[in-house]
């Protein structure tokens, strides 16, 4: 009897366990798992709120596009932060340049404001090489400075940027050749070349009452027969959401090639000890420069992908540096110094701290049928004194739960820097070495699980 | 050849300071030059000073406490620019309260006019119309940002008291968000008017026109300024406050009571703040969630030139960058105007680069 049941007793924690060991083993099952649970999330979202099957996808879309351009800047982030040790809070101001390099270089020259009307690969790489080109610029002076100054100079450039955007000087300006170019001021910019990936369906990808391509004409339909979802904009914003987790995936090999060649040893050795890595005759400046340049190229490529081709318009507004706080709460939730830990926290802040909040309101309220609506503090708690919760509840949900979420995210990021600086995955060990160092290794053992490593780990207080 | 090979040197040590002097000389001769040739007259000049002065001292008021808790607790405190929201929207709740607690009716008052509430033309808030509201508005904004900054330390900073200066950086980046969006739960995201604009009188002095507003900001700031310095002079506060900047360990060991210091200096910074803010409302005339964060940078800005820890450092920094930001109009106008912001930074920005330990020479004299 007990011979016959122990085992299926034991079958499923001992599932439980090798499942466990795989996360901590791959990467990639540890992020796969994650989204599919995030999935999981927002489609239970979905059909408690009686969506279609066009709403599901739409959902799921969202959740893909988030995930991936947090990811992107995140990961930026944390080469700066987590490898070269560069406390940038300027990220926003990069990301801006970015964006809008590409839009005035993209925009046709008789709309308004103009632009150069130039193609949109130009566009995307002229957007990168500015943003890098105003990293420069800050890195070169700035890096001689203490960490905490770095910031300082960071969010005022970062501000400095925002304010020139949105001044009505640049609004509409004639370059020296008679040239017009413009920010469109406060307005921003509207008119820029749609997102290449209408362009698979499309065959004017401006218009999506335009005939479409043959593979176009092949998927719909086969949305259209198979799942009756004729609204065909939530499988092009899908398509969308999903080259831009396979950019995610290029940046993050290039990233971790980065980390593991000379290159990012030297940095990781910065990062433990700069004059160390000096008295071995590295020019650490020019290593953090580098390094600097290209998180804020990457930067700038994910505002073009997030505001240029995501949103499809670029506002001033959107660089507040509430942009740069989210990143950096990204990061710290990841861990800093572990890029699969800067994947899985922009993860879990676009779809825990950035979207469920959107949904969460419809739900209470449909659950609990909250009609109450009041305009001002008052008069949400004044009826508390003859017993009426719901006009406070009313207020929280419909007037304030943006606010409460900043509040939320605010007292989140006290917490994690009291109790768990080092965030989800910035406790793990991180070679520096190509090869096993360690005692008693044999060929081909991986050096990261072996806990006599060279203790190496990025934590967020490193310098 | 002497004067040359020090010239080349100065050149080569500090470039940063030759060209920023060549550029303030360049104003300064243009400056001449178009109040001489009638481009700018003196009463537009005057006027810009005024304006200068007033959000100089304010900037300078706040400044204080960004300044000594920099340099006692060692990190730079995000969350400063929210203490100032907190003590102007406390302070306005009260003055509007007690200003119009005769025609209306408390709630829409205490919430400064969010939903429904009465206008300020209709409360008529005034330093000569009301001023016992006001003065009374002045003391519960001191009070209660300081409670909020001490709070705020118990909860948040003391259990981490032995961070890094990033740890604490982020930490009081969050303390920020909560307290700025904790307004925008309670009262509203938007730009009200409070002051009943109408009924303030203003002077003409030599062309300079001043209001009675303003004025009530230079008197309340230099009064705040002259007991500041008192309690630091007087008292051995200030001979603590420096030891513990310099080093906490041996000042405890020395028998300086460290937690007590602290929050004395949190007591300070916080009730300055907390006054700088509501002051602050009473020249714009108008009060929003982020006035406090959108100060912040130019606070910063005034600290770090003024050289961090200097009480007297703060506040000349603010008269600087206060000036600066205000006579830069002379030059950018039109358009260019929206730029008096990003000048005020630059020149922070300037000052870090070329001199980090500030203008003075960075002598902490708290």
């Amino acid at each position: 009897m007990s011979a016959d049941s122990s085992p299926t007793d034991r079958l499923p924690t001992d599932r439980l366990d090798g499942f466990r060991d795989l996360l901590e083993r791959s990467d990639a099952a540890l992020v796969l798992t994650a989204m599919a649970a995030f999935y999981l999330l927002f489609l239970s979202i979905g059909a408690i709120l009686n969506y279609d099957f066009a709403g599901l996808i739409s959902i799921l879309g969202q959740v893909t596009f988030f995930t991936a351009v947090y990811a992107l800047v995140v990961l930026a982030l944390n080469l700066q932060w987590g490898y070269a040790g560069l406390f940038n809070i300027g990220i926003a101001g990069f990301m801006a340049v970015g964006v809008y390099t590409m839009a005035m270089l993209t925009a046709p020259p008789t709309g308004s404001p103009p632009g150069l009307g130039l193609p949109v690969a130009v566009g995307v790489v002229g957007g990168m090489l500015a943003a890098a080109f105003v990293g420069i610029l800050t890195a070169l002076p700035a890096l001689r400075l203490r960490a905490d100054y770095l910031a300082i100079v960071t969010v005022a450039i970062s501000e400095i940027i925002r304010l020139t955007y949105n001044s009505p000087a640049f609004s509409t300006f004639t370059l020296p050749g008679g040239i017009a170019l413009g920010t469109g001021g406060a307005n921003g910019i509207g008119n820029f070349p749609s997102n290449p990936v209408r362009a698979i369906y499309y065959a004017d990808p401006s218009s999506a009452a335009s005939e479409t391509t043959p593979i176009g004409t092949a998927i719909f339909g086969f949305f259209e027969t198979v799942f009756g979802v004729v609204r065909s904009a939530v499988i092009v914003d899908l398509t969308y959401g999903v080259v831009l987790a396979v950019v995610v995936f290029l940046v993050y090999i290039l990233l971790a090639r980065v980390g593991n060649s000379p290159f990012g040893r030297v940095l990781k050795a910065i990062r433990e000890d700069e004059i160390v890595a000096k008295s071995l005759g590295k020019d650490t400046n020019r290593f953090k420069i580098k390094t600097f340049m290209l998180g804020c190229a990457l930067m700038g490529l994910a505002g073009v992908l997030w505001q240029g081709f995501g949103t499809g318009a670029v506002y001033p507004q959107a660089f507040r540096p509430e942009l740069t706080f989210y990143i950096f709460i990204a990061v710290i939730i990841g861990g800093a110094g572990s890029n699969t830990g800067s994947v899985l926290g922009g993860a879990v802040f676009a779809n825990l701290l950035f979207l469920m909040p959107q949904y969460l309101p419809n739900i209470i309220e449909q659950t609990f049928a909250i009609r109450a609506d009041p305009n001002n503090f008052i008069a949400a708690v004044a009826p508390i004194a003859a017993g009426e919760i719901t006009p406070l509840l009313g207020y929280v949900l419909n007037q304030r739960l943006p606010a409460l979420r900043f509040v939320f995210v605010g007292i989140l990021l006290v917490y994690l820097m009291q109790n768990r600086p080092e965030g989800l995955l910035g406790h793990r060990t991180e070679t520096a070495a190509a090869v096993d160092l360690s005692e008693g290794h044999t060929p081909g053992g991986t050096a990261r699980s072996d806990p006599t490593a060279p203790d190496e780990s990025g934590g967020v207080d490193d310098e | 050849m002497e004067p040359y090979a020090r010239g080349r040197r100065l050149l080569r040590d500090q470039p940063g300071l030759v060209v920023v002097s060549a550029v303030a000389l360049l104003l300064v001769g243009d400056l001449v030059a178009k109040l001489l040739g009638g481009g700018l007259t003196p009463a537009r000049f005057g006027g810009f000073v005024w304006d200068g002065l007033v959000i100089g001292l304010l900037i300078g008021l706040a400044g204080i406490g960004l300044s000594l808790t920099y340099s006692i607790l060692g990190f730079a405190n995000f969350a400063h620019g929210d203490y100032i929201s907190w003590g102007a929207f406390s302070g306005w709740a009260v003055a509007y309260l007690l200003a119009g607690i005769d025609r209306y009716a408390a709630g829409g008052l205490l919430l400064i006019g969010a939903g429904d509430g009465p206008a300020p033309g209709d409360v008529g808030v005034s330093i000569t119309n009301t001023p016992l509201s006001i003065v009374a508005g002045l003391v519960v904004a001191v009070g209660f940002t300081v409670g909020v900054s001490l709070l705020v330390d118990r909860l948040v900073y003391r259990p981490i008291r032995s961070a890094d200066g990033i740890t604490l950086l982020i930490a009081s980046i969050g303390v920020a968000f909560a307290l700025r969006y904790l307004i925008v739960f309670f009262f509203y995201s938007g730009r009200q008017g409070v002051t009943d604009i109408s009924r303030v009188p203003s002077y003409d002095i030599g062309g300079v026109v001043i209001n009675a507003h303003e004025l009530t900001i230079v008197v309340v700031a230099l009064a705040l300024m002259v007991g500041v310095h008192l309690l630091l002079q007087r008292s051995k506060l200030g001979k603590a406050m420096r030891a513990m900047a310099d080093n906490r360990d041996l000042a405890q060991v020395t028998g300086i009571p460290v937690e007590g210091v602290i929050r004395t200096t949190w007591i300070l910074g916080g009730g300055l703040a907390g006054a700088a803010g509501y002051l602050v409302v009473l020249t714009q005339g108008t009060i929003a969630y982020d006035l406090g964060w959108l100060l912040l940078l130019l606070i910063f800005a005034a600290v770090i030139m003024g050289g961090i820890g200097s009480v007297y450092g703060a506040i000349v920094g603010g008269l600087v960058i206060g000036l600066a930001s205000r006579l830069s109009l002379i030059w950018l106008t039109g358009d260019l105007s929206s730029f008096a912001e990003p000048v005020a930074f630059g020149l922070m920005i300037f000052v870090l680069l070329f001199r980090p330990e500030g203008i003075f020479g960075g002598v902490s004299t708290a």
